[in-house]
């Protein structure tokens, strides 16, 4: 079976992001791109399930700019073994990239779609599950164990308050948790070899998805500053400031 | 405008969530109807009549409601979304599971995690870890939100006099199968709701000195457990003790982070409490920027006299 693995490009997440001045955006200009950290753990997922026999080929998406090809190989260097770049220079929002993702399910066919539970860039966390309601599939969402057996996913999900875990028949859309597992690091050779993996273009129109935005950002700007407070010098005046100053106990 | 909030509830009571969620569809302005969707979940209606602002609780119950799978519950919202102009849901793990497949097969866009509403159709949220708010302009018909619970104070429990309507079940989708369900089983307040959170890192060392340390001083202040991501993969805690970017979202009126650093993915989750308290024997650890009160010591030594200190 095939798994199709969708991955975003997106500001590394070790980068302090900064807000422009016109409170048009955040500034990404020369600031380091990396895969988005949960769709790191979905490939690694799914090239776990294909070195345990139970895959047979995973195929990494990517939706955006020309860049991202450079996600894509990042994903062929942990072991995807082609690539899907959906390219245009338009802003994707999550509903219009579960639609270009929809129509590469359609025609790819495959059995299961291990996405990231969310991108940290928008942290919009939508859409695995869009992808879900588009194709009319199950989905596990917040996944932290993924077990395919007989035609089946069961998926264990973390949840307020615990862990749930749910069986479906595939195929199924799976969403990535921090706990799934720990991406392995890719070696030097493999990402030589990624280099020569087959890599296909395609565009939102030849796949006759509209992708025009539905939500206009009307602006971007800083969160209220927290002020570093006081440092005390021992329990007794912390518990004395937090009864006379700031009177929460 | 007519909105649709969907409750979250345990058969018998209403979830702390929704009543933060009322807020912001009261904020919205214009007729709010409950939507409770369970399996004997007559008592949680009742519960949602009370609260102030509700003009209508619509129920649905039914059995295959009862794991509140997101196929199922979806379904039921999209056959009943037909007048509201918004549909409004806690961005807890259920109501992101649900409200994006909700909006999908609506075919318009999703709003996660408004902290503002500006005006009916235009709403500011968190993006990039809580480092810069975006305001969002949306042009859909029908404005599908998440809420994030933390940005909106609650409304009232009791003085409404909604109506109960029972609603029609929609055919069950038998797309996914509750296996099992582990809850955590705690006598302390929830995370989302607790007035009070002392919160463990890495600095604690292992799950015993967690527990250890960090329990007597939650049962002094009465306070809910968190933890920091660190300590959650080092497997001191379960995964939903923790506080972040990616977890919980919390904003108590006091959080006591210990030994805790403070990346910029666990300050995301709780920088909006309204005291700080950082115990860390490093001074140059970022949860110091954020503190109202830092103490730098060793914290084998401080939260044991800090306990005692509480007399």
């Amino acid at each position: 079976m095939k798994i199709l693995v969708p991955v975003k490009r997106v500001v590394d997440y070790n980068v302090k992001v900064r807000v422009k001045a016109d409170a048009s955006g955040v500034d990404i200009a020369n600031v380091k791109m990396s895969m988005n950290p949960f769709d790191e753990i979905a490939v690694e997922e799914a090239v776990r399930l294909k070195e345990a026999g139970v895959a047979t080929e995973v195929i990494a998406v990517s939706c955006g700019v020309a860049q991202c090809q450079e996600t894509l190989r990042t994903a062929m260097a942990i072991g995807a073994d082609r690539g899907i770049l959906v390219q245009t220079d338009e802003e994707l929002q999550p509903l219009a990239v579960a639609k270009l993702l929809k129509s590469l399910v359609d025609k790819e066919g495959p059995q299961l779609v291990i996405l990231g539970k969310q991108a940290i860039d928008d942290d919009a966390n939508q859409t695995g599950q869009m992808l879900a309601a588009l194709l009319n599939l199950p989905q596990a969402t917040f996944a932290s164990k993924v077990a395919i057996a007989d035609g089946k996913a069961t998926v264990t999900r973390e949840i307020d308050g615990g862990l749930e875990t749910l069986s479906m028949s595939l195929p199924a859309i799976v969403t990535t948790d921090l706990r799934l597992n720990e991406p392995r690091y890719a070696t030097l050779p493999n990402i030589m070899k990624a280099k020569k993996k087959p890599l296909e273009t395609v565009t939102p129109a030849d796949l006759g998805v509209d992708v025009a935005p539905r939500l206009k950002t009307l602006k971007v700007e800083e969160p209220p500053k927290r002020s570093a407070g006081v440092k005390v010098a021992d329990v007794a005046e912390l518990v004395a400031k937090l009864k006379n100053e700031a009177k929460v106990i | 405008m007519s909105i649709l909030v969907i409750a979250e509830h345990d058969n018998a009571s209403i979830k702390a969530g929704t009543l933060n969620t009322l807020a912001a569809a009261q904020a919205i302005g214009g007729d709010i109807d409950l939507l409770v969707v369970g399996s004997g979940c007559a008592a949680a209606a009742e519960a949602g009549a009370k609260l102030a602002g509700v003009s209508k609780v619509r129920v649905a119950d039914a059995a295959h409601y009862a794991d509140g799978g997101a196929e199922n519950v979806a379904a039921l919202v999209v056959a009943n979304a037909s007048g509201y102009t918004h549909i409004l849901a806690a961005a807890s793990t259920s109501g992101k599971n649900v409200m994006p497949r909700v909006a999908a097969q609506l075919d318009v866009a999703q709003i996660s995690e408004i902290v503002t509403v500006v005006s009916a159709d235009t709403f500011r949220r968190p993006i990039y870890a809580g480092n810069a708010i975006a305001t969002v302009q949306s042009a859909d018909p029908v404005k599908v939100i998440t809420v994030r619970t933390t940005g909106f104070d609650a409304v009232a429990e009791t003085g409404g006099s909604g109506s109960v309507e029972a609603l029609d079940a929609a055919a069950d989708t038998g797309l996914t199968k509750l296996v099992n369900r582990e809850l955590t089983k705690s006598e302390r307040p929830e995370l989302g709701a607790a007035g009070i959170i002392v919160s463990g890192g890495r600095g604690l060392g292992s799950g015993e000195n967690y527990h250890s340390l960090l329990e007597p001083l939650a049962d002094k202040l009465n306070a809910a457990l968190g933890a920091s991501r660190a300590a959650v993969d080092a497997g001191y805690v379960p995964n939903d003790y923790q506080v972040g970017q990616t977890g919980k979202i919390v904003a108590p009126q006091l959080y006591v982070a210990i030994g805790i650093s403070g990346a910029i993915q666990h300050l995301a989750g709780m920088k909006d409490s309204k005291v700080i308290v950082a115990i860390n024997k490093d001074e140059e650890a970022p949860i110091f920027q954020v503190a109202d009160y830092g103490l730098v010591a060793d914290l084998f030594e401080a939260v044991p006299a800090l306990t005692a200190a509480l007399g």
